[in-house]
C-alpha cells in the first residue's frame, strides 16, 4: 500500500488550478494556428489571431485566459493500492481549489445554493470524479469549466431506432443552437451509452483528449470526422461572427448501454477548454 | 477559398457616444472604444430594474454611456483589474428593454440577443457591440482604471466604472436591427 499525505494532494490541486486557468494546452494553441490558415472569413482569421495573442499574454503573465475561471471539475485516477493519509481526500482537494483560486487571483464563480445564489467566496466545492484503477498510480486532472459553454451543453435519451443518424442530428443541433455564447471555435465532447449520468460524464471526459489525436476506437474515427466537417459547415465561425472554424475537434466516447436506450450527451468546451494534469 | 482582403482599420470612438455616432455604426464595423464603460451582469441588472421600477435614480447617468456585461477576475497587486471579458448577452435580455426605456443605448456583450431587445435597439436608436469571449488576459490590458460605483457586496458582479483605451469591439446589432450574429454565419453556411 502506497501512502500519500493529504497535504500533497492539496498542493498539487492548487498548482493545477492556476496552471489550467493561465496556460492553454499546446495542442489547442497549435490548432488555432492551423485553423487560421484555412479559415475563410478575414474577421474569423483575425479572431483566431487574437486567441493566439491572448494565450501568449496569459502564459507569460500567469493571468487567467478568461475571466470566467469556471466551476472546478477535478478528475482523480487512483490506484487501489494507494492510501491517502492525514486527512479526507475530498477536503484536501477542496482546500487545494480554495488556495489556488485565492493565490492565482482567479475569479470565484460558485454559489452555495442554486436558489439563494450566495457566492461561497473561494470557488469551492469542486465537482470531483473518482476513477479507481489497479496498481498504485495517483493522477489528478483539473478542468475548470466556464458556464458560457456549459450552459449550451445538452443531453437526450434517444430511442435505439434513432441510431447513429439521430445521434448526429442531436450533436449538430446542439452546436448550432450554442452559437456565439459557447465561445467558438469549440471542442465538442460526446458521450454515448451507459445511463443518463454516465453519458454526461463521458462527454465531459471526452473534452480532455488532446486535439489532433486519433480516437482509439477505429469505428469512431469516421464519425468524429463527419461530425466535425458538418459542424464547420454551419458557418458560426470564430466568436460566432461567421466563418468556417466553428469547432476545433469532436471527441466521442461510447460504452455499453441498455437494450431500450441510446443516451447521448454533448458537452461543449470553449476555445480554451482548460485542463492541467499532474501525478503524485 | 480563403479571402485575402484584410478587414479595414477599426473606427476609433470615445464614450459618451452621441446619437449621431451611434446611428453611423453598421453591423460588422470594427470599433476601438476608449473612455468609461460600466460593468454590469445578471445580479446588477436585476437590481437596476428593481430600482427603475421603484422610480429611483440609476447609479450612473445612462445617456451616451455603455454597459459592459462583464465580471472581472480579481486584480493582482499594482494592477487596475484582473482578466476581464464579456459574458453572454442573452441572459440580460429580460432586463435590457426596461433599461433602454430609462435611456440606456449602448451595450457590450457576447452572443446574439432576443427579438424584443433588437426591437428596443431599433426603437431607441441603440447599438449592441460584440466583444470576443475568452480573450480576457488581452482585454485587461485595455483597462487603465477600475472603480466600484455600486453594489460592492456583489463582488465580481458589482458595477465598476472602467476607464478603457482601445477596447477591441465589433458592431453586432446596429440601430436598424442588422445583426452580424445572423448575417455572419449565413455568409459562411454551406
Amino acid at each position: 500500500m502506497r501512502q500519500i499525505e493529504a497535504h500533497r494532494v492539496t498542493e498539487l490541486v492548487e498548482q493545477l488550478c492556476i496552471e489550467a486557468c493561465c496556460v492553454i494546452a499546446r495542442d489547442i494553441e497549435d490548432s488555432f494556428i492551423n485553423y487560421r490558415e484555412t479559415e475563410r472569413s478575414p474577421l474569423g482569421q483575425q479572431v483566431l489571431g487574437t486567441l493566439i495573442e491572448n494565450a501568449s499574454i496569459a502564459r507569460e503573465g500567469r493571468d487567467p485566459l478568461c475571466q470566467d475561471t469556471g466551476m472546478t471539475v477535478v478528475f482523480v485516477t487512483m490506484g487501489q493500492e494507494v492510501h491517502v493519509t492525514g486527512g479526507f481526500i475530498e477536503e484536501a482537494i477542496n482546500k487545494g481549489v480554495r488556495q489556488g483560486y485565492v493565490k492565482g487571483f482567479l475569479r470565484k464563480s460558485v454559489v452555495e445554493d442554486p436558489f439563494n445564489r450566495v457566492n461561497t467566496g473561494d470557488n469551492t466545492p469542486a465537482v470531483i470524479h473518482y476513477e479507481m484503477v489497479p496498481g498504485d498510480t495517483f493522477r489528478v486532472t483539473v478542468a475548470p469549466k466556464g458556464f458560457g459553454s456549459e450552459n449550451k451543453s445538452a443531453l437526450r435519451m434517444l430511442t435505439p431506432s434513432e441510431g447513429v443518424e439521430g445521434v448526429k442530428r442531436f450533436v449538430i443541433d446542439t452546436v448550432a443552437t450554442a452559437g456565439a455564447s459557447a465561445c467558438p471555435p469549440v471542442i465538442v465532447g460526446v458521450g454515448i451509452g451507459g445511463t443518463m449520468e454516465r453519458a454526461a460524464y463521458l462527454a465531459k471526459k471526452a473534452l480532455l483528449r488532446p486535439v489532433g489525436t486519433k480516437n482509439e476506437d477505429e469505428e469512431l474515427v469516421s464519425l468524429e470526422a463527419e461530425l466535425l466537417e458538418k459542424i464547420n459547415r454551419l458557418g458560426i465561425g470564430p466568436a460566432g461572427l461567421g466563418g468556417s472554424t466553428t469547432a476545433l475537434a469532436v471527441h466521442v466516447i461510447t460504452q455499453a448501454t441498455h437494450i431500450a436506450g441510446l443516451p447521448v450527451a454533448v458537452n461543449i468546451g470553449c476555445h480554451a477548454t482548460r485542463h492541467a494534469s499532474g501525478a503524485l | 477559398m480563403q479571402e485575402k482582403n484584410q478587414p479595414p482599420a477599426p473606427i476609433k470612438l470615445t464614450t459618451p457616444l452621441t446619437d449621431r455616432i451611434i446611428r453611423s455604426l453598421k453591423a460588422g464595423d470594427m470599433v476601438s472604444l476608449s473612455g468609461i464603460v460600466y460593468t454590469a451582469r445578471d445580479a446588477a441588472h436585476g437590481r437596476l430594474v428593481e430600482m427603475a421600477n421603484r422610480g429611483e435614480a440609476m447609479p450612473f447617468a445612462f445617456p451616451g454611456q455603455a454597459v459592459f456585461y462583464a465580471g472581472p477576475a480579481p486584480a493582482k497587486p499594482g494592477r487596475p483589474i484582473g482578466s476581464v471579458g464579456p459574458t453572454t448577452g442573452s441572459r440580460m435580455d429580460a432586463y435590457s428593454p426596461r433599461l433602454m426605456e430609462m435611456g440606456l443605448k449602448i451595450m457590450i456583450g457576447k452572443g446574439s440577443r432576443s427579438e424584443e431587445v433588437i426591437e428596443a435597439i431599433k426603437k431607441h436608436g441603440g447599438v449592441y457591440f460584440a466583444a470576443i469571449g475568452g480573450i480576457a488576459a488581452l482585454m485587461a490590458r485595455s483597462v487603465e482604471s477600475a472603480k466600484v460605483i455600486a453594489f460592492e457586496e456583489l463582488g465580481t458582479e458589482a458595477i465598476r466604472a472602467l476607464r478603457v483605451t482601445s477596447l477591441p469591439l465589433i458592431v453586432a446589432i446596429d440601430h436598424q436591427g442588422n445583426n452580424i450574429y445572423e448575417t455572419g454565419p449565413q455568409q459562411y453556411h454551406c
